[in-house]
């Protein structure tokens, strides 16, 4: 009998460093000592799950999820799909995607972005979807511009899309940032720059995906996404004391 | 050469960044109309099980600086130790909650009920707890701690049992200030700085 055992612990030099005196705002927000780590438990490999029912016909449609006049968002139309698999390459079906970024401007609609760049009356910047029973997903979006942000003297962040992945169990939360191929200030970014692990890195930048542009349409961008596996021996039981 | 193996590696985590809520909660950053309401505004509808509670605190940088931008995530099974999807659960616990700093006072509220104990994988059972994941600018993995509580007895719990600097066991344990009110507050950073977990 094969058991689904507990979540693959978390390799943490494939990710960021916590605290990057180059992205100022995480000196004082990052732990100083070090993690607990433990095997995870049920309060980690459960986690929420959401129906087809929360969502929406335009969810994952961000040209023309907040389009106020029936008109689409302003800016270059693009498709980012992609698949999401665990680390032993299976796919994660049915899990929520969530996405958020700027309009092609550069500029966010929120209270506290107030960027010279203009707000784009039909474009908010969220969507959502579920992936389907391969893990894949699909958005419709315009491609986000570069905008400057505070941190150093003129600093600039490399167009993105931020994600935010479920998985099946709460263990596997996971926020991240895709990047677009041959974004010069990728390489010029503080942020990105965080990730020590080059290939790591690399594969937050999402290549142009040709055959799945539509002619006279979009362009596309592939972006897959690997979430943290859950291993699955013979031996996952354990007796107390062993 | 030894055999290859097909394993892939988890993608990087990056900060949520400063406009987390327009992604997770759009509604709660003025975005309306988009979605119905934001998901996880509750974990509880009327109806479920156990003692009603409401937890509130700070998400406190290494400054002493309360953060305003800060989102928070939490899990929990039912009153019995259940969660959602498994066989007897409450129908009316979904468990999940997103809940944000207030922008002025960087005050969070989450109400809920007290979960039930919940066994670790040796079987031993956990003492009642709520997980926590907490994303923002300038954090750049996701936080995962937890809240357990004063009033339970949480002298056998094998998690709290494994931190060795017994003074900070204290900084995972919700304080008692009225009935069915606690408080807890997140220290990211310095004194008194919150045990997080690698789990
Ligand atoms: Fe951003």
């Amino acid at each position: 009998m094969t058991d689904l055992g507990p979540l693959v612990p978390r390799q943490r030099d494939m990710h960021p460093v916590p605290y990057d005196p180059d992205y100022k705002t995480s000196v004082p927000r990052s732990p100083k000592w070090p993690l607990l780590s433990m095997e995870s438990t049920p309060s980690e490999e459960t986690g929420p799950r959401f129906g087809h029912g929360v969502i929406g016909p335009l969810d994952n449609n961000l040209m023309l999820n907040f389009a106020t006049d029936g008109s689409p968002a302003i800016g270059e139309r693009i498709l980012v799909h992609g698949q999401v698999l665990d680390e032993f390459a299976r796919p994660v079906p049915n899990t929520l995607i969530e996405i958020w970024q700027a309009n092609a401007g550069g500029r966010y609609r929120h209270i506290k972005d107030t960027y010279l760049a203009p707000l784009d009356p039909n474009f908010g910047g969220c969507g959502r979807t579920l992936t389907d029973d391969q893990g894949r997903y699909q958005f419709l979006t315009i491609r986000p511009g570069a905008y400057p942000w505070p941190n150093r003297g003129n600093e600039w962040r490399p167009m993105h899309i931020h994600f935010s992945v479920f998985g099946h169990s709460f263990g596997q939360r996971l926020i991240t940032q895709m990047y677009f191929e041959g974004d010069p200030l990728i390489a010029r970014c503080p942020i990105a720059a965080t990730i020590k692990n080059r290939s790591q890195l690399d594969r937050l930048v999402a290549p142009l995906d040709m055959p799945m542009a539509r002619p006279l349409d979009f362009l596309a961008y592939k972006f897959d996404i690997v979430l943290r596996g859950r291993r699955q021996t013979m031996f996952e039981n354990r007796l107390e004391g062993l | 050469m030894p055999q290859h193996l097909s394993n892939l590696t988890e993608t990087a985590s990056q900060t949520g960044g400063p406009y987390v809520h327009i992604g997770c909660i759009p509604s709660f950053a003025g975005i309306e109309g988009v979605y119905p309401q934001d998901l996880g505004l509750s974990p509880i509808q009327p109806g479920a099980l156990g003692q009603q509670i409401t937890i509130t605190g700070q998400v406190i940088d290494g400054t002493g600086w309360a953060l305003r931008d800060a989102l928070i995530e939490s899990w929990q099974p039912d009153s019995a130790g259940r969660f959602a999807g498994q066989p007897g659960a409450d129908p009316a616990v979904s468990g999940f909650c997103r809940f944000a700093a207030d922008k002025d006072s960087g005050e969070f509220c989450l109400t809920t009920v007290k979960p039930g104990a919940v066994p670790a994988r040796t079987g031993q059972m956990q003492a009642p707890h709520i997980s926590l994941w907490i994303a923002a600018r300038g954090i750049n993995v996701g936080l995962h701690t937890r809240i357990y509580f004063e009033d339970e007895d949480n002298s056998a719990d094998p998690l709290l049992a494994r931190i060795e600097q017994r003074n900070r066991v204290s900084t995972l344990i919700a304080r008692k200030t009225g009935e069915g009110a606690y408080r807890f507050d997140i220290r990211l950073q310095g004194e008194g700085e919150t045990v997080f977990l690698d789990i």
